[in-house]
């Protein structure tokens, strides 16, 4: 473990960045998590002050900051609205990577990112296993949602009722593909995204077939890793760039005109993270910054680029609509999602606060499953209050903590990727 | 008592789970929106009922330690500042609103009630809470009342203290004194209410405050108006009031903050204009056609080039979005932002104006100003970068030449930030040596350990 000097020296730089907080404290009125426990430490000007403070060599307990640092949904909401524009997710991603730097990876967190992330082939294979298995250790709560809680007492697995691995993954449905462009003159590259692989191949499939619907060419290699999201939020920049080139090295090998994806986690992890987080093999640094550009979420490219335009309602199931944060805060996608579920012809009915954060925040909702539960409540009690029949949204990691929150409060209702809906129409 | 005991005891009267004594903790209730250095205090205590705000203050006087309330952290003047190895006090745990009577137009609240939510649950009850400071969506009541704080409507509403009818409050022994009422007049004893607004946490600890609620007005017009030299914009400022028509709100950006802003959002701002008005009159739905086309024809009259008057809603909210914008605008272009608030009596906005274009260029600063110009506080908004000691030095320069600027119009260092420990020094400037004994005296009756809220207005002795 490196001395506090040489990590207060690591701090200083974000010093430039640190600075542009002018403590207005406006943060407060948008933070999911500042709502909840009403604490300066869980809020960012908070947070930035605690960087600032090691920074200052002010404060002499970096566990203690660091133990404040995550908790943070990254959900990107303080940035959004930050009245001096100051680069939140930037400076906390930056400041994770020092703190894991200096404080080592859990071994937990070692062995997932480092034994499994970054080996596809061993992580496909041992969740392929799991999914012939976990009928053993857990059962099923409701149909309709399609989750699942555990048989007996498993410390991860508390009393969450999640959604169990799909039994066939998508990749083994539809290994890769490299169609031509059809009569949208169109070529499109997929990244798939691991959740949908592994838990939802159904919302993978429906963006295929919406894709073929409009003609447009797909080019989706093998061999696809996770986008580095998990590894990045936790500071192990190295699994991030191993990860980030993988799927480089697939990719780069077609032609394409956009990169689509239906998980909004995956779209700003690749359209934000990859070129500015980026810090492997500098070959790969032009190809990065073209897929960058090209990459959109799968309504954003159905809306702006295809023209799909909302229906007439036609008397369609009633749908409500999540923003995850991931679209909304991060790239301002919130009109086109929506335009999708009318195109579906559903009837759409707005929730009380579309655009809170469900509380999921990837593996915040694993360590700290008690503060994410209760912001996905009143997530959940949103969205029973709608009176709508499904729950839509744009991103798997929202799906899965959605389908908790709801199947715990016996909701009767279901939980869908809005391109399902789409393609459900087509 | 030894430090164990005395944490023991607040965790006694709060509960353990709402006492903060933690390096980190700590550190995060050292500042507030101020540009000032950060003071760690030794312990924060978040009491969840009356009763406990009360014991607290009683064992911070019984040890003779300073207590300082914090609502949201937002005052810029830093009023929340804590003293060294003081007691913070949050206030977050007391946010019920306890009444909101309609039929005598009053409520009832906690200090840590947020002013938004607040202003929200009222209009839900078709009645209105005017003032609506620029940190609105977070701060509290509490706070509010403490800094007598303002907004945009100060002009015709009025600020916080003209919504104030009474309150309860704790008294350093942890007696709770009561002053005013649930009636439009009271007259019973000493204004001890009124006394406590604008006491910055000096003179009590709020427990709960009575509010007056008004009638919203049934339509509103909104308008801006392009003027081709801050005069001409002044002079419109004055006419209009000189004609008997006092709009909801009359605010005006200068040239450097049109530009910023139309650089930030985009919205056609004319960025060549010397000054814009941002004028919105309300009332009755007749009384408001008239006043709007009477202020149209003295805008016109005064040299107008341009004039929008929104249409509908969405124009009326894209007028408001430039002024919204000019905080945020500003605060982008340079790490630190500090915003003054001297206010001058209106006739003399053009002359203040003038001042503070001399000054930015006499200390090769960068100053943007806009403001509520209809009640003649204005927003001086330096530009820089507090780690820049030269320029910094300049900084503290022209704030104080602003303020001798201000004064010597009969004007005022702070129209609604508060004096805290920004200002305290120039306190005697513009009130009187004997003034500023008056008020010590009264505080070391009050509070003769000294424990509430040291420092702040009236300096250390």
């Amino acid at each position: 473990m490196a001395d506090i000097h040489k990590l207060a020296q690591m701090f200083k730089e974000l010093d430039d960045q640190l600075v542009g907080c002018m403590r207005c404290g406006m943060c407060q009125a948008v933070c999911p998590i500042f709502k909840l426990s009403g604490k300066e430490t869980d809020v960012t000007r908070g947070k930035l002050a605690l960087l600032d403070g090691l920074a200052s060599e002010m404060l002499t307990d970096p566990e203690g900051v660091n133990e404040k640092l995550n908790r943070c949904l990254l959900c990107g909401t303080c940035q959004a609205n930050c009245p001096s524009g100051v680069s939140v997710m930037d400076i906390f991603l930056k400041a994770r990577a020092i703190m894991t730097g200096y404080f080592g990876l859990s071994p937990a967190k070692k062995a997932i990112f480092r034994g499994l992330l970054k080996n596809p082939k061993l992580f496909n294979a041992l969740t392929e296993m799991g999914a012939k298995f976990q009928g053993v250790f857990t059962k099923k709560v409701d149909d309709m949602l399609g989750s699942s809680c555990a048989r007996f007492n498993a410390p991860v697995i508390g009393d969450r009722h999640f959604k169990t691995l799909a039994s066939k993954p998508f990749r083994k449905i539809v290994p890769e593909l490299d169609t031509p462009a059809g009569s949208s003159g169109l070529r499109v590259a997929f990244y798939v995204g691991c959740v949908f692989d592994k838990i939802y191949p159904q919302v993978a499939e429906a963006i295929l077939k919406v894709l073929k619907h409009h003609g447009v060419g797909v080019f989706m290699p093998a061999g696809q890793a996770c986008c580095g999201i998990p590894a990045l939020s936790s500071g192990d920049t190295d699994t991030f760039d191993s990860l980030v080139g993988i799927n480089v090295d697939q990719f780069r090998k077609g032609e394409f005109d956009y990169l689509v994806t239906g998980c909004a986690s995956c779209t700003s992890t690749i359209k934000e993270l990859w070129p500015h987080m980026y810090k492997g093999d500098t070959s790969r640094t032009y190809d990065i910054g073209v897929m960058a550009r090209k990459t959109m979420d799968i309504s954003q490219f159905l809306v702006d680029i295809l023209k799909v335009e909302p229906k007439e309602l036609t008397g369609g199931q009633s749908v409500t609509y999540h923003d995850p944060c991931h679209l909304k805060n991060s790239m301002g996608i919130t009109a086109q999602p929506r335009a999708i579920i009318k195109a579906a012809g559903c009837d759409l009915k707005e929730m009380t606060d579309a655009g809170t954060c469900c509380g999921c925040g990837g593996s915040f909702n694993i360590a700290h499953y008690e503060l994410s539960k209760e912001i996905g409540s009143r997530k959940a009690d949103n969205i029973i209050a709608s009176k709508a029949k499904v729950a839509a949204t744009s991103c798997p990691a929202c799906m899965l903590q959605i389908t908790d929150m709801l199947s715990q409060k016996g909701a009767d209702m279901s939980v869908k990727h809005v391109i399902e809906l789409y393609a459900d129409s087509l | 008592m030894t430090k164990e005991a005395i944490i023991k005891e607040f965790e006694n009267i709060a509960g353990a789970e709402n006492v903060m004594t933690g390096e980190t903790d700590r550190h995060a209730y050292s500042y507030d929106a101020a540009v000032l250095d950060s003071v760690m205090p030794a312990l924060v205590v978040r009491p969840q009922t009356s009763e406990a705000l009360g014991a607290i203050t009683k064992l911070c006087n019984d040890n003779g330690l300073p207590l300082t309330v914090r609502g949201a952290g937002t005052n810029l003047s830093g009023g929340t500042i804590p003293h060294p190895g003081g007691v913070v006090v949050l206030t977050n745990g007391l946010n019920r609103i306890l009444e909101i009577n309609e039929e005598d137009m009053y409520a009832v609240v906690e200090p840590g009630v947020v002013t938004a939510q607040f202003a929200a649950e009222v209009a839900k009850r078709g009645l209105f809470y005017p003032p609506d400071p620029g940190s609105q969506a977070v701060s509290t009541l509490g706070g509010n009342v403490a800094e007598n704080a303002g907004g945009l409507r100060g002009l015709k509403y009025g600020v916080t203290k003209d919504y104030v009818m009474g309150m309860d409050f704790w008294d350093v022994n942890g007696e709770l004194v009561k002053s005013g009422s649930r009636t439009v007049k009271c007259v019973t004893g000493y204004n001890l209410a009124g006394l406590m607004v604008a006491s910055e946490g000096t003179l009590g600890v709020f427990d709960k405050i009575i509010l007056k609620l008004v009638p919203p007005a049934q339509a509103a017009k909104s308008m801006m108006a392009v003027f081709p030299s801050m005069k001409a914009a002044s002079e419109t400022v004055a006419s209009i009031i000189a004609n008997k028509i006092v709009p909801a709100t009359l605010e005006m950006m200068d040239n450097f903050t049109i530009r910023t802003v139309e650089n930030f959002r985009g919205a056609g701002l004319p960025i060549d204009a010397a000054a814009l008005l941002l004028i919105e009159v309300d009332g009755h739905p007749a009384q408001v056609e008239d006043e709007a086309a009477v202020v149209e024809r003295i805008c016109k009259e005064n040299g107008a080039t341009e004039l929008k008057v929104a249409k509908d809603a969405a124009e009326r909210d894209a007028v408001w979005q430039a002024r919204r914008d000019a905080l945020p605008a500003l605060a982008k272009l340079k790490p630190t932002c500090v915003l003054e608030d001297a206010t001058v009596p209106r006739s003399k906005i053009p002359a203040m104006i003038e001042a503070l274009e001399e000054i930015a260029k006499k200390l090769d600063l960068t100053i943007g100003t806009f403001g509520h110009a209809g009640d003649g506080n204005l927003h001086p908004t330096i530009l820089t970068d507090k780690r820049d000691k030269a320029e910094w030095e300049r900084v503290e320069k022209g704030i104080d030449m602003i303020f001798d600027k201000a004064l010597s119009m009969g004007g005022t260092l702070s129209g609604e930030h508060g004096i805290g420990l920004a200002k305290s020094k120039y306190m005697a400037q513009e009130t009187s040596k004997a003034t500023l004994a008056y008020a010590r005296r009264m505080k070391s009756v009050l509070d003769p350990k000294g424990i509430l809220n040291p420092d702040k207005i009236i300096g250390a002795e």
